[in-house]
């Protein structure tokens, strides 16, 4: 095993993706995410990158476009505010099937909002990251090597289906520090030889990266085609993480920092003899649906802990078909959950006893 | 004896603009410079979204379909990715360029990006159907200045050669029409000396093209050009705007 | 065993810097470590503070919120976070600073002249490296044989003169008296 480092969790992303193969990194200054865009400008000179800081939002988003177009590895980083502004263009990359990895470490909105840690961009970032119909993959890292491995992930997930994923993180996993190991792998390489516009050498057809298709019934042929991916994304792709689920009734559904205050509030619960666990998801899109459906037939009660006023509760509400009470335990703008909130919500969701 | 034909960077297929429509010109004047230059295999082009937003039907060259406004960034993602081999270029409009685009439009520029912008300026929106734009003329009607641009409430039109020849970051900035023989073939040797430029390293050229548009301007294609030579050239004046290595090259 | 470590005072008293110190401790003793930075408008001059955990366990919430070990760098520190502390833990006043005693009584409370001591000995702005010195002796957070292995690690090889000043002053505090 590698030896491992200390790294803040931006600076650590920002190292995985260039172990990734990423040599093109576009961004625009928001807090709380220069570190990356500040660690790409150090080290992509160095070995050939290229760091650009564009002159807007929808620039680096579309300077991302380009260069994914033309085959190769990018990526862009913001926060909040800036990923709104970078919507457009990805619908424009997911319309295109083109790869790329965008980074939201969110703070807390709406408007302006603040810069403090917030998981208001759930909404976002699994159901409105643009117009039209698609889909993005969401990674939702809760720990320094979590930030690691799904940039790493996230990069390949991007190539194998051809689409945007987002790494879905907050103030907290951005600039906190823990042991990491950087030992990553393979990089597996994928041939885009087929699409990329990066020059005929007159050897070819010329090849067209677009999202434009006026004739209506081809424009959906090519969405069906895009969400039978999508399907398989599903069917494949689901990562979760289960913590003291074996004997749960109360199962706390949370991801990212959410998760790791639950953590501290599930032992708490256990020691005073309250059988309570939690299923994270590490993919938000797609839902661990299945996984949280089969555990509503096992416990009596959810709580759903994320710092936004509820958004997440509702997709775990689906997932299990409201087969259960979901209780919310919240915090917004930029606050966080303490261990006693959450504790106090499982003494809560203890008290409502069997079936609703 | 073939004496004229079509260029091999322009594709084969019926092109959608409407008659006297001075794109088809722009668009043959960029595939001949192609393939004179020989550089077909290596160019790619970013198409807008506006009137030449099938462009990326019409050239042989690999093509990538921009959002609106958003071409030079998304140019910029594309020569970055292979500044070594990779000839750039966008082909945008007035609206494009010069409206929803004008930051990515300076800042490109202003950075230097070795690319070349072919830009397109027909005072109007015309795939939308004739809305003003923001190189309309002052009283100029279109859809949306239906008693002509009022320059009290809506301002002046954007001189865009003028404008880029204050960023110290431009290379060469031409202004060209396409209504007579000699012009067209001042037009031509514009864009070549753009494309050029690029191969030299040189940095961001940008041929602004004074153009028609018959059919929202509501002439026909021989009066829009009497139109353009009686009211476009005056407050859109031909020639060189700026030309960084024009003195060196002198001497 | 877990230590909940809070340390806080004035942005520029180098509060980040001590963590990052207790961190590497950690990191080398092959323990579960989080650091975590309080970020934003409080780093450009106001107060300032930083979360570290030291576990032999898997790490929950990285924010420490009722820390066993405190240590207050200035008064505002002292009166926001003395009542967020557990029962039991120990708190580490620079009193050349802080003019008022620690008022719980379910708590130890040391005291040292950290910012006086440093600029006595020619240490100054290592008063936080003095003040980690003393914690160590009192909290046991880390051995204090490490301290050289750590620093060497902690400080950045482009200022490896500050190497030996940094060990100087967690020895004053580590003997302190």
């Amino acid at each position: 095993m590698a030896e491992k480092v200390l790294m803040k969790g931006n600076e650590a992303l920002a190292e995985a993706a260039i172990m990734a193969g990423c040599r093109h990194y576009f961004g625009y200054p928001i807090t709380p995410q220069t570190e990356i865009a500040a660690y790409m400008a150090k080290r992509m000179p160095l070995i050939g990158g290229t760091f650009l800081q564009a002159e807007s939002e929808i620039a680096a988003i579309n300077m991302v476009y380009g260069a994914a177009a033309a085959g190769k590895r990018a990526m862009t980083s913001s926060s909040s505010p800036g990923i709104a502004l970078k919507s457009e263009g990805i619908s424009y990359l997911a319309g295109s099937d083109l790869p790329a990895l965008i980074i939201n470490v969110q703070r807390g909105g709406p408007g302006l909002g603040g810069i403090q840690p917030s998981q208001s961009d759930y909404f976002q970032a699994t159901k409105s990251a643009g117009h039209g119909d698609f889909r993005l993959i969401v990674l939702a890292p809760a720990s320094v090597q979590e930030m690691v491995d799904l940039t790493f992930k996230g990069f390949d997930l991007a190539d194998k289906y051809r689409m945007p994923t987002m790494l879905l993180s907050d103030g907290t996993m951005g600039q906190m520090m823990e042991p990491v190991s950087l030992d990553m792998g393979e990089v597996k390489e994928y041939d885009k030889s087929s699409w990329a516009a990066c020059g005929t050498k007159c050897e070819r057809e010329h090849n067209v990266v677009n999202s434009l298709f006026i004739q209506p019934d081809e424009l959906e042929k090519y969405n069906f085609e895009r969400y039978e991916r999508y399907a398989q994304i599903e069917a494949n792709e689901v990562m979760y993480d289960e913590y003291r689920m074996d004997d749960a009734e109360i199962c706390i559904v949370a991801y990212g920092v959410a998760a790791r205050v639950s953590q501290n509030a599930i032992d708490k619960a256990r020691e005073n003899g309250i059988k309570v666990g939690m299923i994270r998801p590490i993919t938000l899109w797609p839902f661990p649906k299945a996984v949280l459906n089969a555990a509503a037939d096992k416990v009596k009660s959810f709580v759903c802990v994320e710092l936004s006023m509820g958004q997440m509760i509702e997709d775990i509400e689906l997932a299990i078909r409201c087969k259960k009470p979901v209780l919310l335990c919240n915090r917004t703008g930029g606050m966080i959950p303490t261990t006693a909130d959450v504790l106090s919500k499982i003494e809560e969701a203890n008290n409502i006893g069997g079936d609703k | 004896m073939v004496v004229f034909e079509k260029p091999h960077a322009l594709a084969d297929v019926p092109l959608h603009y409407c008659p006297g429509c001075t794109h088809g010109i722009i668009h043959r004047l960029v595939a001949e410079v192609i393939d004179e230059l020989g550089i077909e295999g290596r160019t790619i082009g970013i198409a807008p979204v506006g009137c030449s937003v099938f462009a990326y039907n019409y050239f042989n060259c690999d093509m990538i379909e921009a959002a609106h406004g958003r071409a030079p960034a998304v140019a910029t993602g594309v020569k970055r990715s292979d500044p070594e081999n990779n000839i750039v270029f966008t082909y945008q409009g007035d609206g494009d360029l010069a409206a929803i685009g004008t930051a990515e439009t300076v800042h490109a520029a202003a950075r230097g990006e070795n690319i070349t912008v072919i830009f397109v300026n027909n005072a109007i929106y015309g795939m939308t159907g004739g809305q003003m734009a923001p190189t309309t003329l002052p009283g100029q009607v279109t859809q949306t200045s239906p008693y002509g641009r009022d320059t009290s409430k809506v301002g002046f039109p954007v001189k865009v050669c003028e404008m880029l020849s204050n960023v110290d970051g431009a290379t060469y900035l031409e202004r060209v029409a396409v209504n007579n023989v000699k012009n067209v073939k001042n037009a031509k040797k514009a864009i070549k000396k753009a494309f050029q430029n690029q191969l030299d390293g040189k940095g961001f050229s940008l041929i602004e093209v004074v153009s028609t548009c018959p059919t929202n301007w509501g002439l026909t294609p021989e009066k829009a050009l009497e139109w353009l030579e009686e009211n476009m050239l005056p407050y859109y004046p031909l020639g060189v705007y700026k030309d960084k290595f024009a003195e060196k090259e002198d001497k | 065993m877990t230590h909940q470590i809070l340390l806080a005072g004035f942005g520029g008293q180098g509060i980040l810097f001590s963590g990052k110190f207790l961190a590497y401790d950690g990191l080398i003793e092959d323990r579960q470590v989080s650091w975590l930075p309080s970020y934003g408008p409080e780093m450009r001059g106001g107060t300032c503070n930083c979360s570290v955990i030291l576990s032999d366990s898997q790490i929950g919430s990285p924010i420490v919120s009722n820390p066993d070990v405190l240590i207050a760098m200035n008064l505002p520190s002292l009166d926001k976070f003395e009542n967020e502390c557990v029962a039991g833990a120990k708190i580490f006043v620079d009193s050349s600073l802080v003019d008022r005693k620690v008022e719980r009584t379910d708590v130890e409370a040391y005291y040292i002249p950290a910012t006086k001591m440093a600029s006595d000995e020619g240490l100054s702005g290592l008063a936080n490296m003095i003040m980690i010195g003393y914690m160590i002796k009192k909290a046991g957070v880390m051995p204090y044989e490490n301290v050289e292995k750590v620093m060497a690690k902690v400080v950045p090889a482009k200022k490896q003169t500050m190497l030996a000043l940094n060990i100087k002053a967690v020895e004053l505090g580590y003997n302190f008296d």
